[in-house]
């Protein structure tokens, strides 16, 4: 091993693998005609051709091509890999530290904003004495959605549409505030036009702001997906040159073995080694990454997002139920029943039972995704606390309906036995299965992130040693040549 | 010299040039001369099609009828206390049900209203809503046994249509329009619609200093329809916008105060509702039309119609609990003390079918 580096590869310097080639011996027979006559018509490039070809002839020079191919090979296989997996690992990471949280604090920002909005619907409905509780909760909403789009700010790329959302949302939400405190002020003096800002706040919410946060929700979303489809292919070019680096050294010592019967070149040996273990490691690391990441796309972030979704699917429930108090009958839509007749309905109460079907398919597909009992503990307990406010909520709807709004108003809003109660608990159970949720994500992601450590480094760091020895393998042969 | 020959060419081109260039933009001018020519003339325009509209509904329509267009307030049934088949189905529902089911507002202040600090039961109040009890008194024998609704200005007419409510009592005005869709009881109210503004505006009325001035009115009011028909007259300054229609005319002072219009107009009884909300907006000039309120109800229940004429003739008579008695207690503070401004007329009852 130590023979080889003294004969050959130390005089031309460096060690740099591609120099050893080219220099002093073989520009001495081509290089003689350039100084003589026509020196501008010449391209470097004709030049190199007509050098290799020359060298070519001889076996000293088809060495020196077949090492630079070699050595050229196994650099490219390390480079590529290096930056196939460097760009997956970033991908990777994205996943795990900006893109999921990212759509979960877009998620909590339409949660925020709409939960405020029924806190405040539910104010107006309890009349100037709004409850402590229901006050802090609006509060507490406000700070949460803000906080929510410092954070979006901070992480969206500028002039993306996502930072522009963020714009509009961060504009309006103080106008929003601002219409509520009226709201409040003009109720606290008994006039009804206190009544009328919360009308028009809640127009403002649900016409423009709601829209817009639902659209940074898809769009953190979508990037989430994108992530996820940058980290998650095989890196197929660094496999095949990886493939294809090996064949050339198995070819580049096939040929030496026929040539002069020896068996083992060290330096091919060494250059074969490094390859093989890089290609190793790149197609297990990448598979065990792989693998992490869709897990914790199949078990984490879909789960993630159903449970979201069903979120605010009752999140809008609650509003539509409150509002249906709110405007007293004032909206109806007609549509048809199943025997084509024409029904007139409350609109809220309309849109309620559609919120409250979304959910509960929300709540079915998120039980069947959860694969461990602590996951599916709270979705259960957020179904029965459905079932129970579907109940409730009819026997409210039939109050009002008879003219009872009195009786209606307690079973909505009331401190005992009211609807309110059961939206808090599947509230709070869908908070629970998301923190769980959040964890197993984490853990998955986090997983596939690790296998990814140090590959691209490892990778270059390999294929420059396997280069190293795929020239001093070949060097070692040349130095038998002079 | 290659150069010199090809600017030469370009030149003999640019002669071509420019002929064609004149000739195209003579032609588009004559192709939109005659798109521009009707917006030139729109009074003109737009009374086309007005009139051929008037003309398709002419035959129902009462405003063709001088008398009736001039005094919508008397189109209305003789009052009798007799049931008739409304009120039989009325009377007919059972438990929970038996109820009287009325179109309220839930915004006017004093007229119809839920007082934010009035407790727990969220109950509405004032003028409107003391009318309506009265008359679930009358018919069911419990003023309690109501079902309020409340409906937006522009629903109150399909809301009797279409049978979700008994009757509308909304500070709704009679007028010939709406006699083509619904019944409407005798007068209880008079008053007439009035410009609102801040203090600090340089309107005074409704005249020309409405001029550039954005005004908001409740959708499908009668506020709404003056103005429109004014503006189309020349009688209201071309100007001023009108584009700004709310579901509520409570609406109208949110936007008031946001500065988003610089007046409101409604009917003065609700201005006035209006203005006791805000000390700093007030009624600039006085009513520039006369209006009655009526109760509105299904154009065929001529039996309630009779029947609520006859409560109303008790109810302006009781001088303890009647109009006078609610007049004081809600609207004495917002209007006038003295209520004889607002007291309907004497009610004729010139409808015979």
């Amino acid at each position: 091993m130590t023979q080889p580096t003294k004969s050959s590869a130390a005089p031309p310097g460096s060690g740099v693998p591609t120099m050893p080639v080219v220099p002093p011996q073989a520009s001495g027979p081509v290089s003689d005609p350039p100084p003589g006559a026509a020196p501008a018509r010449r391209t470097a490039f004709a030049e190199g051709v007509d050098q290799v070809r020359a060298a070519a002839t001889t076996e000293p020079g088809r060495l020196r091509i077949i090492g630079a191919l070699l050595a050229l090979l196994v650099v490219a296989f390390g480079a590529v890999t290096a930056w196939q997996m460097t760009d997956r690992a970033a991908a990777a990471d994205d996943v795990l530290n900006k893109s999921q949280p990212l759509s979960s604090a877009a998620a909590d920002i339409y949660r925020s904003l709409a939960d405020a909005n029924t806190a405040a619907s539910s104010g107006f409905l309890a009349g100037g004495q709004e409850t402590a509780a229901s006050r802090e909760r609006y509060e507490q909403d406000i700070d949460n959605a803000a906080a929510g789009l410092v954070q979006a700010a901070a992480n969206s790329d500028p002039d993306s549409a996502a930072a522009k959302t963020v714009t509009k949302l961060n504009r309006m939400l103080p106008e929003y505030k601002g219409l509520v405190e009226r709201a409040r002020t003009y109720n606290r003096q008994g006039f009804p036009v206190g009544g009328a800002y919360l009308r028009y706040a809640n127009e403002k919410m649900q016409e423009d702001m709601l829209p817009e946060a639902e659209n940074l929700y898809k769009s953190e979303n979508q990037r989430l997906r994108a992530d996820y489809a940058d980290a998650t292919p095989y890196p197929w070019a660094a496999i095949a040159l990886g493939v294809l680096a090996l064949a050339g050294l198995a070819w580049a010592q096939h040929r030496n073995y026929q040539r002069t019967n020896r068996v083992l070149n060290h330096g091919l040996v060494a250059a074969t080694a490094t390859a093989t273990v890089v290609l190793l490691w790149l197609v297990v690391g990448h598979s065990v990454a792989r693998a992490g990441l869709n897990e914790s796309y199949n078990h984490g972030v879909r789960s993630l997002n159903v449970l979201h979704d069903a979120r605010i699917a009752s999140l809008k429930a609650r509003g539509n139920e409150n509002l249906t108090l709110v405007a007293r009958g004032a909206e109806t839509v007609t549509e048809k029943n199943a025997k084509g007749e024409e029904v007139t309905y409350d609109a809220y109460d309309f849109d309620f039972q559609k919120d409250m079907d979304t959910l509960g398919k929300g709540l079915a597909e998120a039980e069947k995704l959860a694969d461990d009992s602590t996951g599916e503990k709270p979705v259960t307990a957020a179904v029965g606390n459905m079932k129970v406010w579907k109940e409730r909520h009819a026997a409210a709807r039939n109050d009002d309906e008879n003219g009872n709004y009195e009786a209606a108003l307690q079973r909505v809003i009331g401190s005992k036995d009211a609807t309110g109660e059961c939206f808090d608990s599947v509230d709070k159970n869908l908070d629970n299965a998301l923190k769980h949720e959040k964890i197993e994500f984490e853990q998955a992601a986090g997983d596939g992130l690790d296998a990814l450590t140090g590959l691209s480094v490892g990778a270059a760091l390999f294929a420059v040693l396997g280069a190293a020895g795929a020239v001093l393998g070949i060097g070692r042969r040349l130095s038998e040549y002079r | 010299m290659r150069g010199r020959r090809l600017r030469a060419s370009l030149r003999g081109w640019g002669g071509v040039g420019a002929m064609a260039v004149v000739c195209a933009l003579a032609a588009a001018f004559a192709m939109l001369l005659p798109l521009t020519q009707p917006h030139g003339d729109g009074s003109t325009g737009t009374g086309g099609p007005g009139l051929t509209h008037a003309a398709q509904v002419a035959a129902d329509d009462p405003c063709t009828d001088p008398a009736i267009q001039n005094a919508p307030e008397k189109q209305t049934l003789s009052p009798s206390s007799a049931d008739g088949t409304t009120i039989d189905k009325i009377k007919a529902r059972q438990g929970d049900k038996r109820k009287l089911i009325v179109g309220v507002d839930q915004n006017s202040y004093r007229w119809g209203y839920r007082n934010p600090n009035g407790g727990k039961n969220a109950d509405l109040e004032g003028f409107d809503i003391d009318l309506v009890h009265r008359i679930a008194e009358d018919i069911l024998g419990d003023p309690n046994a109501v079902q309020f609704k409340a409906v937006p200005t522009n629903q109150r007419i399909p809301a009797i249509q279409k049978d979700r409510v008994d009757m509308v009592v909304r500070t709704m005005t009679i007028n010939c329009d709406r006699l083509s869709d619904v019944a409407f009881s005798a007068p209880y109210f008079k008053t007439g619609q009035q410009v609102l503004a801040p203090k600090s505006s340089t309107i005074t009325g409704y005249n020309d200093t409405l001029a550039n001035k954005k005004i908001c009115t409740a959708e499908g009011s009668t506020a709404y329809t003056k103005l429109d028909d004014d503006k189309k007259a020349g009688k209201l300054v071309s100007s001023a916008d009108i584009s700004t229609t709310v579901p509520n005319q409570l609406d109208c002072l949110v936007r008031l105060q946001l500065g988003e219009v610089d007046a409101v107009v409604t009917d003065g009884a609700l201005a006035a509702s209006q203005a006791a909300q805000d000390p700093t907006v007030q009624l600039k000039g006085e009513p520039f039309t006369t209006e009655y309120y009526g109760v509105a109800m299904k154009k065929d229940a001529d039996d309630l119609v009779r029947r609520v004429n006859q409560i109303l003739v008790d109810y302006r008579k009781d001088t303890t609990d009647g109009w006078q008695a609610s007049y004081d207690k809600w609207l004495s503070a917002t209007l006038d003390k003295d209520s004889t401004q607002s007291e309907p007329p004497p009610p004729e009852y010139l409808r015979t079918s």
